[in-house]
């Protein structure tokens, strides 16, 4: 049977399309059946291409219809590519994302929005699968930008509140300074390399044929034309990742709906720009300067986040800057090589960290929309199965053994350490520090957040006591299914050491780091395996100390938080935490306001005063001015127009005899 | 032996030119307190013409690339002024859109406006005729005929049924635009003293083998017609005409202003200033240029302060087509591609917006963003459609917006980095005052109780408005008809501004 | 009889007591007098040169007094419609000093 393709993307656009007209003709049923049955059935056309691939090794393509196609000069066409990565994207985005879809039918029941919620949920999931199979750069902007959309009207989902349409509007913008960059690099790709399919990007000839050129550009001097075209894509995925400097719109997205938050702002479209950083990776590769550039970016906005994370209250928040983290990890990783990874990171932090935010969603869901842990505590007794697996998603993430996220991180910090130390780069020892640390952090907060929630005293609203219930149905198989695969998603990609095969990057056919290929080959297995579990041993014991520590300040006694906060610089750290670095505060005053009062008083100065006023009105003024005073010289005096009229015969009959007599000199 | 058919040949050009003339002519013996055979007369005569405009379609040949479909007889001899028609590549699809968006206008008017509804649509009507007359004439003296017959029923639709300071507005409108084409016309007059016809392929050959005019004779000549159509683009710093145009018009003038009548304007740089005088034009190129980089950032920072939504649109629109009249000047094929798809789709894009707030105004009397915001919930349908308005217009990929402003802005970033960089930051600043706007409009809570009993969107117009957006999601996903209609003549244009 | 230069002199010094009149006086009917004045300067002009050149003049050998009888014609007829004009703005706003008939005055 073949597979076409078109229907991963199309069968969730027809979800949107009957959701979207005919959802409020028909009950809540009809809309769960269509807009949870349509993205299923593409899992399943995901998964019959996945086996496809595995037992026959032949990559999926459609070859579509030509979209901006200017003969000779500018061919763009719209056509898909399913290979190795694309379809494990698929399956997590389908698979995550149905089980999302399962579960908002129990969060969102009787939401007067409800087919509108559907409907844009099914939306994001067919530009999600645009992006991932686009052949083309400019395919994969088309589903760039619709998340992007998307993430926009889901975030103000709930628009009668000021506070959440600003949200939206701010990721969309942020976003969009961010696709600037992205669409400049499409220009540079379009111009040098001539098109903008994946494989010719992709292309060792191709890129190395490049490699030579180089642009001048203002204040870089001059940068090769690989190196920048690099540094525009990755900037434009900061954007859509959130990292350093654009991260800021991630946790005020967390104003839309609990699912949306996992789906669209956890598993999948925040990690689109590692997702292009993988899909490109040859193209990477050849430019080591902005990879350095990349991990260091990565680390801090890990460090960055995790220290915020430590001062919030907001459950979902702390999550949010959580996930800035590990996007952060996922860049350093491809910072320093490690693609695959990256990619395994992609995976693991899909399943875990929806679980994570499904579990908080439980936890909102069942305390009636209350969000701030101060509120919490003790919910364990009441929700113990909603502990249960946001706990195993917590220890998941804090890099626990054998859970999912302890393969992935492991990974990654050992890239860090293989080029940091075992090939000497400075800087990527620098990173790796700073990476490494954050493991401990992450451990820590994470381990307060459960603390808050669901352990000790409780300090729940009065009013809401004997309120608080499980909730049942769809949420709990959403939660069960998402905690089996964080439990078991790490053995997709077991490193060799430890007796896998790393069957994941294998199957993607992504580089495991910069050593595996090219220049640093010549360790011998024996020293790669003894750093290996070297770094393994020191990333678990940080992790290890972390969750102690946690432990020991919010689950057992206070005795060490209160010594700590009753210090001033605990203390003041503390409200630096809380209060975000004073990013925020620095965006508006430095760009927002300033921006705002320039435009106001342009169109004053520009518009109102020097065209309108001067030069408009000015003009006219000066006809009216010029009329009015020839006007005086009609009087209406008869004798005086014939004063005029005969000293004007006069001046002519002068000047008409002067000429005769100048003929006449002649 | 089998006879011959007669080859049937109608002159469609003159068809579609001339219908909607010669419909006003029979509207004028109609009863004027007869307002219903008055509205469906006038639709479906801008039917009639859009069907001749479809015809003239199907007699178009994509694979060729000069004039077309030509209509030429000898109008006031001892002048030598021609009645000269034809389309090629540049021109049909500007045709095409004012064929499209008049009966959806005529539509929109329906119940808009009730006072003087004969002379009205009379006017609309010969406005059409104007507009289509401009984009088709080839004959120098046509073309000023037309674009200056537009003005007085543009001038009409203001100064009559307009808001309150309509008067200032239709004034400013007329005497701006007068100056403008009046400098032309006395061009015109030079470069006929000069080269001897007021034919434009003929000029164009006669002007190109024989060097007749000098730098400073070509310097002034391309002033004077640039400075025309720069006003009616409206290009920085000449665009304060619009806003307040825009603002006091009723909708559907709005609508036929920025959907068609602005494009005059890019038009004629395309179709007169650049390849009459292309020396010129590439002397001034850089300050064109930067004049049209101003613009796109400029009318977007204005666009972001207004608290009235016409206005903002209308400085959106300055904006827009900063974009275009920046491709204009640095031509190749995808700039110039991308120029006249950008006119059509900020035709649609925009037209739809004003056609929806006319809708919205209907309702409520008041154009002032502050006296709006929540609507989404007491109106639905219209905040869907208004959001895909508003999205094409930022330009979001798989909508028509997006394929003109890629071509744009990549031609130019291949050729002038810095200029392409600088324009593309339109983009972003697009995105910020477009949604901006909707935020305060649609969204946020329902703060005015007179704002909840607003009606949402009727049937009828559902009916209009659905057509743009089967438009916009047409271009945005499937261009390839119109790139391919374009291409040939684009390839001899650039061709020929390069030699 | 009387030299070409004499009666020149005289048509210029009865236009100029024409020209004087029609600038300087106020009254309607003083200023149509000075302009027939002013027509008859011309006549006696055009009649002396008729007679001096009669046999070379372009015009012809009566050309001069043909001439002036056009103007004489002519100036009845002015003399006529000014005349009744004068009788309209008379009964209608009971003035004819020029000074106050300037409604034009901008």
């Amino acid at each position: 049977m073949d597979i076409n393709l078109l229907w991963i993307p199309l069968l969730p656009f027809l979800g949107f399309l009957i959701n979207g007209m005919l959802g409020n003709r028909f009950g809540n049923k009809f809309v769960n059946a269509i807009a949870c049955g349509l993205p299923i059935l593409s899992f399943a056309i995901s998964y019959a291409a996945w086996s496809r691939l595995i037992s026959e090794g032949t990559e999926l393509h459609w070859n579509g219809f030509p979209w901006i196609w200017i003969e000779g000069l500018v061919e763009i066409p719209f056509a898909l590519h399913l290979d190795g990565i694309a379809a494990v994207m698929c399956m997590v985005i389908t698979g995550v994302g149905s089980l999302i879809h399962l579960y908002s039918i129990g969060y969102m029941k009787g939401d007067p929005g409800y087919h509108r919620y559907f409907a844009y949920l099914n939306l994001f999931t067919t530009f999600m699968l645009i992006l991932v199979l686009g052949d083309n750069l400019l395919l994969m902007f088309i589903g760039w930008e619709g998340v992007g959309l998307c993430s926009y009207l889901l975030i103000g989902f709930w628009y009668e509140e000021d506070a959440n349409c600003a949200a939206g509007k701010k990721a969309f913008i942020m976003n969009r300074v961010g696709d600037f960059a992205f669409l400049l690099g499409i220009f540079l790709c379009l111009a040098h390399f001539g098109s903008l399919d994946m494989s010719t990007l992709t292309d060792a000839t191709a890129i190395s044929a490049l490699s030579a050129e180089t642009l001048s550009v203002p204040l870089l001097g001059s940068v090769s034309v690989i190196s920048m075209i690099v540094l525009l894509l990755f900037i434009g995925a900061t954007g859509k990742s959130a990292q350093i400097p654009l991260y800021v719109w991630l946790p005020d997205a967390m104003a839309g709906p609990t699912p949306v938050s996992a789906l669209i702002h956890a598993a999948t479209m925040v990690t689109s720009g590692v997702y292009l950083c993988c899909r490109l990776m040859p193209l990477f590769e050849a430019a080591p300067a902005i990879l350095a550039i990349i991990a260091g970016i990565g680390a801090c906005t890990a460090l960055l986040a995790a220290l915020i994370a430590f001062g919030q209250n907001d459950i979902k928040k702390v999550l949010a800057y959580s996930t800035v983290s590990q996007l952060g990890y996922m860049f350093f990783a491809i910072g320093v090589g490690a693609f695959s990874a990256a990619f395994f990171h992609v995976v693991t932090h899909a399943f875990f960290k929806a679980l994570l935010f499904l579990g908080s969603g439980s936890v909102i869901h069942a305390m009636h929309h209350e969000q701030d842990m101060r509120k919490m505590g003790g919910l364990r007794k009441q929700l113990p199965f909603t502990h249960l697996t946001f706990l195993i998603g917590t220890l998941a993430i804090a890099g626990v053994p054998p859970l999912a996220g302890f393969f992935s991180k492991d990974e990654i910090l050992f890239a860090g350490y293989q080029q940091g130390f075992l090939m000497g780069v400075d800087s990527a020892a620098l990173f790796w520090g700073i990476s490494f640390l954050t493991a401990g952090m992450t451990a820590f907060y994470m381990i307060r957040c459960v603390a808050l929630t669901f352990w000790g005293e409780s300090r729940v609203d009065s009013s809401l006591e004997g309120k608080v219930h499980e909730p049942g149905g769809w949420i709990g198989f959403a939660l069960f299914m998402l905690a089996v695969a964080s439990i078991v998603g790490g053995f997709l990609n077991v490193p060799e050491f430890l007796g896998g095969h790393a069957t994941l990057g294998h199957f993607t056919g992504l580089h495991g780091s910069a050593a595996s290929h090219g220049a640093a080959a010549s360790f011998s297995p024996e020293d790669l395996h003894a750093a290996e579990w070297k770094s393994m041993f020191l990333s678990l014991a940080v992790a290890g100390s972390g969750l102690l520590l946690a432990y020991y300040c919010y689950g057992k006694g206070h005795a060490l938080r209160t010594r700590f906060t009753g210090s001033g610089v605990g203390r003041w750290l503390g409200r630096l935490s809380h209060r975000k670095f004073y990013v925020d505060e620095f965006y508006a005053t430095v760009f927002v306001r300033p921006f705002e009062t320039i435009s106001h008083l342009l169109f004053i100065l520009i518009d109102r005063i020097l065209i309108d006023g001067i030069l408009v009105s000015g003009s006219a003024l000066l006809t009216r001015g010029l009329g009015n005073w020839f006007r005086k010289m009609q009087t209406g005096f008869i004798p005086g127009y014939l004063l005029t009229f005969g000293c004007g015969v006069l001046l002519l009959i002068y000047m008409m005899l002067s000429l005769i007599q100048q003929g006449g000199a002649q | 032996m089998i006879p011959e058919l007669p080859s049937f040949n109608l002159p469609v050009l003159t068809l579609v030119t001339l219908t909607p003339a010669i419909g006003a002519l029979l509207l004028s013996l109609v009863d004027r307190n007869n307002k219903a055979l008055l509205r469906q007369g006038s639709l479906m005569i801008s039917c009639l013409t859009l069907l001749f405009s479809l015809l003239m379609v199907a007699n178009f040949d994509n694979s060729v690339g000069t004039m077309q479909l030509e209509e030429s007889h000898s109008w006031i001899e001892s002048l030598g002024i021609n009645y000269h028609l034809g389309v090629d590549g540049i021109s049909i699809l500007l045709v095409l859109l004012t064929c499209f968006s008049m009966p959806l206008v005529f539509l929109s008017t329906w119940k808009a406006i009730d006072d003087r509804v004969k002379e009205f649509h009379i006017a609309l009507l010969l406005l059409q005729t104007g507009m289509i007359g401009a984009f088709v004439s080839l004959d120098l003296i046509l073309f000023y005929l037309f674009y200056e017959a537009m003005l007085i029923p543009m001038y009409l639709i203001i100064g009559i049924w307009g808001g309150r300071e309509r008067v200032y507005a239709a004034l400013k409108f007329f005497i701006y635009t007068m100056v403008g084409s009046l400098m032309m016309f006395l061009a015109i007059l030079y470069l006929y003293q000069h080269a001897g016809t007021f034919d434009l392929p003929l000029l164009l050959e006669r002007l190109r083998t024989t060097h007749l005019l000098d730098a400073n004779q070509q310097f002034w000549l391309f002033s004077a017609f640039t400075l025309s159509f720069a006003i009616k683009v409206p290009l920085f710093p000449f665009h304060t005409w619009l806003p307040d145009a825009h603002v006091q018009a009723p909708t559907a003038g709005s609508v036929v202003l920025a959907g068609v009548l602005l494009k005059m304007g890019t038009y004629g740089l395309l179709r007169f200033s650049i390849p009459l005088f292309h020396d010129a034009a590439f002397n001034l190129q850089p300050l064109m240029c930067w004049l049209a980089v101003i613009g796109i950032i400029f009318g977007a920072c204005m666009a972001l302060v207004q608290n009235d939504i016409k206005k903002l649109i209308a400085y959106s629109s300055v904006s827009h087509l900063g974009f275009v009249v920046l491709a204009c000047f640095i031509p190749n094929v995808e700039t110039i591609t991308g120029a006249i798809l950008q006119m059509v789709n900020h035709g649609l894009s925009t037209g739809m917006l004003f056609l929806m707030i006319g809708i919205i105004y209907e309702r409520r009397h008041t154009r002032e963003l502050a006296d709006y915001g929540g609507l989404a919930k007491v109106i639905p349908l219209f905040t869907i459609f208004f959001l895909i308005a508003v999205l094409s217009s930022i330009g979001l990929p798989g909508l028509n917006g997006f394929i003109g402003e890629f071509l744009i802005l990549y031609g130019v970033f291949k050729v002038f980095p810095l200029w392409g960089v600088l324009a593309s930051t339109g983009v972003v600043l697009g995105a910020l005052y477009m949604l901006n706007m909707v935020k305060k409009f649609l969204f946020g809570p329902l703060v005015h109780a007179e704002n909840r009993n607003v009606a949402d969107l009727s049937p009828r117009e559902i009916l209009y408005l659905l057509p743009f957006v089967v438009m916009m999601v047409w271009i945005g996903l499937y261009p390839a008809p119109l790139i391919n209609m374009v291409k040939p003549t684009l390839s001899l244009y650039v061709e020929m501004l390069k030699s | 009889m009387f030299s070409l230069p004499a009666l020149l002199y005289l048509s210029a010094l009865l236009f100029s007591v024409g020209t004087y009149g029609v600038l300087a006086r106020r009254n309607i009917l003083v200023v149509l007098m000075s302009l027939e004045l002013m027509l008859n300067a011309v006549n006696i002009a055009l009649v002396s040169f008729g007679r001096v050149h009669a046999l070379t003049a372009f015009a012809g050998e009566h050309g001069g007094q043909i001439f002036t009888l056009m103007v004489l014609a002519v100036a009845a007829a002015e003399a006529a419609i000014g005349l009744s004009l004068l009788l309209v703005i008379w009964r209608r706003w009971n003035t004819i000093d020029l000074r106050q008939l300037c409604r034009l005055n901008g």
